[in-house]
């Protein structure tokens, strides 16, 4: 708990995830055969096994917000890096990489009856002139929320999420095939925690390429159907790990889907079936990569994806790590 | 060189005559010149320690036939992102032969008023060569055909006009980077097919598996007068020099380069400017993405009306871009860190 609480409140938004490597990086060394940082900055844990090449990722960047331009009065406007909604901004908390915390908010005259837009948004850091201003922060800098993790009975929330409990759930994985014998772990396995996903899935483009792995496995959030008037979808915040058939950009390959539906029927892990009409995961570059790998995801079901204030079920996190644990030691096929 | 290289025939997919005025000008300073099958030009210039790709495209937007009516008007779509409101009326060249023809549109004495007022797509325009009919027509042009805009090159000594700007001014930096000696082993690359999709940059970045890239660009200004002197951003402007990317939509510059090239700038007393984050993307998106990964960076001259018939850039800033250019590649040279 404690870990998962650390890894969301830490600042770690696209192409500034060097904070989260760090956390990552200290739980794990000592639990993996060697780690490494490529050159787009993923790291890449190696746990050797026999069997085929599989490579399981989660990505370690959040979304965040970028300094376009500080005014005369020390305002800061912004661009959206990765899917940022302008409805969910105004008065939330950011923080930069130096610690300087700033606020969203709007312009208001004229603005009122208009759908709100980046442009009529800036960042407040409390600065009095241009000057004070890129003291702290410039051009180019980039923003993420700011917002403590908090336990509700059952339910996390907590900003980033997407997808730290990926991340989380990873590095659980590692210390539970730790602690089987290493003769049991049915594949060769390569822990990627992945750069740049919020934008175009960019580390794991380069990652697979590297690694050349024979299975690919992404572990990231997905969305929830289980809100009032929301979208359709057949997912529900607590009903267990998500085995994902589709998504805007990758059709889970069926050696995947069906090894993760048997492995959750066998060990009684609760699963729930994930058609996604929004959105995708790392897992959708890595099965076209070279020459193609067949390729899955396991969603752990979010709600408010991509907001300062997002919901989980602890249980999900749970089902999500033991599926997980089962479909890498057990040998593919 | 600038003059013919802005006046040369070159719009996404048809780019030989660019890069065979190019190779001409690099060939004597350069180990040796290749093109790839895709119609990339490379410059290779020293055969050992770090390998640093710099890449310019030699592509512009221009225009492709796609029908030819009964009454030999021909219509054409976009090659490239241009805005429709800049085409209406202007003068083109089509094919390397250069047949000249124009834009036409609805005559303003027989459009009603709001049709005066509607922005018309490309699509509802038309080029006009002259043509009889279809059969006149097609005995000059087919199907397929490239068509770019008729701009002379002009200058004044302080700025200089003309099309193309994107990214001949590339080019043209590369080009006289070629006649520099470094202690490294140099991949100039003029690449294809950028303003369609970065598809050149793509093979290339591929082929040529750097230490680290740099995009040497150009960039649409912002620094036009603005409604009631809002408080709101502007840059880049004409004039302040080179503009250096932190990040735009096609990539994530890597932070120990940008901060090279900012530290660079500094210490040689070279004016930049930083370039808008999130606008925009070039050649370094596709290239960064090849492999396992390459570390890329872009620096751009700030060009007004870029992607139209006609740009405005300044002496000033390309002498400083041409400047800056090589002290950079030193400093990667010396300070970046290879895996």
């Amino acid at each position: 708990m404690q870990l998962i609480k650390r890894l969301c409140e830490a600042y770690g938004p696209t192409g500034r995830e060097d904070r989260i490597r760090d956390i990552i990086r200290s739980e794990i060394k000592g639990l993996v055969l060697s780690l490494k940082v490529d050159t787009m900055g993923n790291l890449i844990a190696h746990v050797p096994g026999k069997g085929s090449k599989v490579m399981v990722c989660a990505h370690m960047d959040e979304i965040g917000l970028i300094v376009t331009f500080v005014d005369r009065r020390g305002f800061l406007r912004f661009a959206p890096v990765g899917g940022v909604y302008a409805n969910r901004l105004v008065a939330a908390r950011v923080v930069f990489e130096n610690g300087t915390i700033g606020i969203v908010n709007q312009e208001t005259r004229n603005t009122q009856d208009q759908a709100l837009k980046f442009d009529k948004l800036f960042i407040d850091i409390g600065a009095s002139s241009k000057k004070s201003a890129e003291a702290k922060v410039q051009v180019g800098d980039i923003a993420a929320f700011q917002q403590t993790a908090l336990v509700v009975g059952r339910r996390l929330v907590a900003k980033a999420m997407d997808d730290r409990l990926g991340c989380y759930v990873l590095i659980e994985a590692i210390r539970r095939i730790k602690k089987k014998r290493t003769g049991r772990i049915g594949n060769n396995l390569y822990f990627v925690f992945t750069v740049q996903e919020e934008i175009g899935l960019r580390g794991a483009i380069t990652s697979t390429y590297g690694i050349q792995p024979d299975y690919g496995l992404s572990v990231d959030v997905t969305m929830t159907g289980d809100t009032p008037e929301c979208e359709k979808m057949a997912i529900q915040l607590g009903e267990g790990a998500a085995i994902k058939v589709r998504d805007r950009m990758m059709i889970t390959h069926p050696i995947i889907k069906n090894r993760l539906v048997s492995l959750a029927r066998r060990r009684r892990i609760p699963y729930q079936l994930e058609v996604l009409e929004w959105g995708t995961t790392d897992a959708a570059v890595m099965q076209i990569s070279r020459q193609g790998v067949p390729s899955g995801t396991i969603s752990v079901p979010l709600r408010y994806v991509h907001s300062t204030s997002e919901m989980a079920d602890l249980a999900d996190v749970e089902s999500a790590t033991r599926l997980l644990t089962e479909f890498l030691t057990c040998t593919i096929e | 060189m600038l003059k013919e290289l802005s006046e040369a025939f070159g719009p996404s997919g048809a780019e030989c005559e660019v890069q065979s005025l190019i190779k001409k000008a690099v060939t004597g300073h350069v180990d040796r010149t290749f093109e790839d099958d895709f119609g990339n030009l490379y410059a290779f210039k020293g055969k050992k320690g770090k390998k640093i790709m710099l890449v310019a495209h030699a592509d512009e937007v221009g225009l492709m036939i796609v029908g030819i009516e009964r009454s030999g008007t021909l219509r054409f779509k976009p090659v490239g992102g241009i805005d429709p409101r800049v085409l209406p009326g202007k003068p083109v060249l089509l094919t390397k032969d250069r047949i000249p023809g124009v834009i036409g549109h609805k005559p303003e004495l027989f459009s009603k008023p709001d049709e005066l007022r509607k922005i018309v797509p490309a699509e509802s325009m038309f080029i006009d060569i002259g043509a009889s009919s279809k059969e006149d027509a097609e005995k000059q042009v087919r199907l397929g055909d490239y068509v770019i805009f008729d701009t002379k090159f002009t200058d004044d000594g302080d700025v200089f006009m003309g099309k193309a700007f994107d990214d001949r001014l590339g080019c043209y930096v590369l080009a006289q980077l070629a006649k520099k000696e470094f202690d490294a082993q140099i991949v100039l690359v003029f690449s294809v097919q950028e303003e369609v999709g970065c598809r050149g940059a793509k093979i290339a970045g591929f082929k040529v598996k750097p230490d680290c890239a740099l995009a040497v660009e150009v960039t649409s200004t912002n620094d036009l007068p603005l409604d009631g002197e809002k408080d709101i951003n502007q840059a880049p402007f004409l004039r302040k020099g080179p503009a250096i990317t932190v990040a735009d939509q096609s990539v994530i510059c890597d932070r120990d380069l940008v901060n090279a090239i900012v530290e660079t700038a500094l210490e040689k007393r070279i004016p930049y400017q930083m370039k808008p984050p999130m606008v925009g993307g070039t050649d370094a998106g596709a290239v960064h993405l090849q492999q396992g990964g390459i570390k890329a960076a872009v620096v751009s001259c700030p060009v007004r009306y870029i992607h139209s018939p006609c740009s405005i850039a300044s002496y000033a800033d390309l002498g400083l871009l041409e400047r800056l250019v090589p002290l950079v590649v030193t400093k990667f040279i010396e300070e970046i860190k290879c895996n």
